[in-house]
């Protein structure tokens, strides 16, 4: 490497590290649909980045003038309700984005060994962005915004002997106000980003540090010396991995054959995007809620109070349970439950494609149960409603309990050495 | 994978139609780009409902522009306590007074078409009915006991709950029919649905005003994208064409 | 970056079809260009929201002013996109004693584009009786004072009104000429202006010529 560039990277491994992680990092051939999320759930996360500091630039974090000001943006400033809308579409496409990614890695075991790890970093990241999204939520100062939050904070009284205080601590004031309302901005501008961008970091180093999975669950990464030379990938893969392993050739470079499938992926992605923001930001009320058109009035409770959609499943489950204590322990526990998901299940066999038929059918009846909730926590109460989001609470719960118990000796297909052509 | 989107695809629309309601609501027969229903509807709001309500976050000036109304027209026929054509649609009434004379202070209507939706807005101000246990004298069968006057009666008339006789199983029977107006306003009914049809327009408009350009953006930038995918999949297509 | 998949992409395949190469290339630049166009559309409204918002507009439009009640010899300020706009009634003396100075003057024909056409003359003004300036000294942006009735000579010798800047002494005389020997190195800006009627201005636009 000559001239400017040889200086540069004589100081600081520019070009090594984007060889290892960008261009000559090895990628499976066969990731299919499935596997675009975590991609697309980066884009999102630049796109929050971007418009959220540009609405910072207009937004006035106070009780006074918070609503007036989102006002301003989407009226006064020059395609500031563009940058708005790409904000709050963007939050959904966030959520969407990131389940899809979730189902992903449960649909084929990448939560298995060795990627316990990166599913705990992806847990935290999930937790961290719901955080950021309900702090977010409150900023504009609504009538959702404000009642939204007393509900959910007011959750943390539940807690034996500090609740209430710790109620109080939190808002910075007897009720949601202001107070609260300026420390939300801080949190949501500065903090969590920061936290969410530190995670996806340690996110993809853990990935890239053991390699991606694939939709067969075979290893693409073989040990040393065991692979006849024809066998071996064509490709210029870098030798920080090809020095410790043989790699085969189900592999492709991730530059640029990955990056031009996820390209694909994110026009396919931009189009949903786009359209939405330009034809229906408010997506009937769900990404963008009615009531919050109505500056946050302490004296007036709305009829029904919803969190966003992408909280729902976790407010039937709170909903649920009779006791305020257990109904939140109930919410938790289930957020919980997915973080234990590595250890609960104890197979060995990571794709759906090679399981007993009743994993495949517990993975698809957790994914419309968990629907199915979003539904319970998002529309006004029914007597009906009641008895069937216990019996889908229960259901949730039973997915990782009928895990745990048949994952132990369980009917597997064999799985195939190397990806099927 | 493929049963599980389909399943979902279905799925998925009847979470979004779970709405709920009580009243049924007539269609707003609403269009943002009939301008001269915006204008109508746009004087009817500054001779009517300005006097108690504001509209303070949008600009005067922002909606004789996008209205195609010069700032001397607006001034004239729109304005009329003396503001710039800049200044924000603030209502006559004093602040303090607002909650003192209503009991709850008439709220602003900036954003009323994005928290009610226009089909509610519409069939309000033609639910009006005459009352005599109500302070103003008038209800409001989509919004029971409301504090707001019959503020369009001028234009409507003194709506009444109408009964008639009709035979039902061999016994005459007073059956409710419905509101009709007591002729005495300026409009026949359907000029005055026309009136209220202006001015659900105009508040439609009010709540989103660049909802008029974003559409127009929005069809450029769909189709930007179509070119765009074109490339890229067949750039993708091209590298791929050796694996496999 | 794309030489490395390109040859190992040769050396993996002997398929080597010189087409093949070319609609690589030609497809790899088209999408870049469409992507490009991409990139900077989707720029426009970040840039674009940086624009002067309609507040700003508003806060910055033109003002109009009352200029019966100024007495002969009266300075009166009033504030035009956040700066200060004097408005002076100079006296007969005060004009007839601006041409006795001009050789102690930076710029006294007012050939620096300071001022709108109108003004480019000794008094600086549409009409002689009143001097519009903005108050904003053209060396590092202090108001100057207004000094009168004699208090300007012990800056000046013989020039008994005047502007004095009190943050580095740059002085002008009553048509906001600025003299020789100061930091400052411009006239005073005239701002654009025109007479709604006698007594009535408008500051921020010029009258549109018919």
């Amino acid at each position: 490497m000559n001239g400017f560039l040889g200086w540069i990277e004589e100081r600081i491994p520019l070009m090594r590290v984007a060889n290892m992680h960008a261009i000559q990092y090895p990628a499976p051939r066969n990731m299919n649909f499935w596997y675009v999320f975590g991609f697309l759930a980066t884009i999102v996360l630049v796109n929050q980045i971007v418009t959220g500091i540009w609405l910072t630039m207009n937004f006035v974090p106070t009780s006074e003038g918070a609503f007036a000001s989102v006002e301003y943006i989407m009226r006064e400033i020059d395609y500031g309700w563009v940058i708005r809308y790409m904000h709050s579409t963007g939050a959904s496409a966030f959520f969407i984005v990131v389940y899809m990614h979730m189902f992903r890695g449960m649909i084929y075991g990448s939560y298995q060994k060795p990627r316990e790890l990166l599913w705990v970093f992806g847990m935290f990241i999930y937790l961290a962005l719901m955080a950021e999204a309900f702090m977010g939520y409150v900023l504009p100062w609504g009538q959702m915004s404000y009642w939204g939050a007393q509900v959910i904070v007011s959750l943390f009284s539940a807690i034996p002997v500090i609740g209430p205080d710790l109620v109080i601590w939190i808002q910075g004031d007897y009720v949601i106000s202001g107070a609260t309302l300026s420390r939300f901005f801080a949190l949501h501008v500065i903090a969590l980003p920061l936290v969410i961008v530190i995670l996806v970091f340690l996110h993809i180093i853990a990935l890239h540090e053991v390699g991606s999975n694939n939709p067969d669950g075979v290893a693409i990464k073989h040990k040393k010396g065991s692979l006849p030379e024809s066998e071996k990938t064509k490709y210029e893969i870098h030798e920080y991995y090809t020095s410790k392993y043989d790699i085969a050739d189900d592999v492709l470079p991730f530059f640029p054959h990955i990056v031009l499938k996820d390209l694909v992926a994110f026009c396919i992605f931009l189009a949903a995007f786009t359209y939405i923001m330009f034809f229906a930001p408010e997506m009937g009320g769900k990404f963008l809620e009615h009531p919050n058109f109505e500056i946050a009035n302490p004296l007036k409770t709305p009829e029904h109070i919803f969190p966003v959609w992408y909280f729902t499943p976790f407010y039937a489950i709170l909903k649920a349970v009779p006791d305020k204590l257990f109904g939140v322990l109930a919410m938790f526990g289930a957020i919980a439950a997915l973080f234990a998901l590595p250890w609960v299940d104890r197979g060995r066999v990571k794709s759906w494609r090679y399981r007993c038929g009743l994993h495949k059918v517990n993975l698809i009846v957790f994914a419309i149960v968990f629907i199915f909730l979003g539904y319970l926590g998002g529309t006004p109460q029914e007597n009906w409603k009641i008895i069937a989001s216990q019996v889908a609470t229960v259901m949730y719960f039973g997915f990782f309990v009928a895990l745990f118990l048949y994952s132990k000796n369980e009917n597997t297909k064999p799985v195939p050495e190397r990806i099927p052509k | 994978m493929k049963k599980l989107m389909c399943f979902l695809a279905f799925f998925l629309p009847g979470v979004a139609l779970a709405a709920g309601g009580n009243v049924h609501l007539d269609k707003a027969p609403i269009d943002l780009s009939d301008k001269a229903s915006l204008q109508r509807g746009a004087q009817l709001f500054m001779n009517y409902c300005l006097g108690c309500h504001s509209m303070k976050y949008q600009r005067y000036q922002r909606s004789f522009q996008d209205l195609g109304i010069p700032d001397e027209l607006g001034q004239e026929y729109l304005q009329f306590t003396g503001e710039k054509v800049t200044d924000y649609i603030t209502r006559a009434m004093p602040e303090d007074a607002a909650a003192v004379w209503f009991g709850a202070a008439p709220p602003d209507l900036t954003l009323v078409s994005r928290v009610r939706g226009e089909d509610w807005i519409y069939t309000y101000l033609r639910s009006f009915y005459a009352d005599e246990s109500r302070p103003f004298g008038v209800n409001n069968t989509v919004f029971p006991e409301v504090g707001m006057p019959h503020v369009l009666q001028p234009l409507q008339g003194t709506p009444t709950r109408t009964y008639e006789e009709q035979m039902v199983d061999g016994e005459m029977v007073k059956r409710y029919v419905g509101l009709k107006s007591d002729g005495k306003g300026s409009m026949s009914p359907d000029e005055y649905d026309q009136a209220v049809a202006d001015i659900v327009n105009f508040l439609e408009y009010s709540g989103e005003p660049s909802k008029l350009e974003s559409h127009k953006i929005g069809k450029w930038v769909l189709i930007f994208i179509a070119v765009l995918f074109v490339f890229v999949y067949l750039l993708k297509k091209e590298y791929w064409r050796e694996v496999h | 970056m794309s030489n490395v998949s390109v040859d190992a992409t040769e050396s993996a395949h002997n398929d080597n079809q010189p087409e093949n190469n070319t609609r690589r290339r030609f497809l790899t630049v088209a999408t870049s260009v469409v992507g490009g166009v991409g990139v900077v559309g989707a720029a426009v409204p970040f840039i674009a929201s940086w624009n002067p918002s309609a507040k700003a507009k508003a806060a910055g439009a033109d003002i109009e002013v009352d200029i019966s009640g100024i007495e002969p010899g009266q300075l009166v300020r009033v504030m035009w996109r956040s700066k200060p706009v004097w408005i002076v009634r100079r006296t007969p003396e005060i004009l007839e004693e601006l041409g006795g100075h001009e050789d102690q003057l930076k710029d006294p024909n007012s050939e620096a584009e300071q001022q709108p056409t109108f003004a480019q003359n000794r008094f600086r003004s549409m009409k002689e009786e009143y001097l519009i300036l903005v108050g904003i000294c053209t060396h590092l942006g202090c108001s100057p004072q207004h000094l009168k009735d004699g208090a300007f000579e012990e800056y000046v010798e013989g020039v008994p009104d005047g502007f004095f800047c009190p943050c580095h002494g740059s002085k002008f005389d009553m048509a906001g000429r600025v003299f020789e020997n100061v930091p400052a190195p411009l006239n005073l800006v005239v701002p654009p202006y025109q007479f709604v009627d006698d007594t009535t201005i408008i500051i921020g636009s010029e009258a549109e010529v018919a």
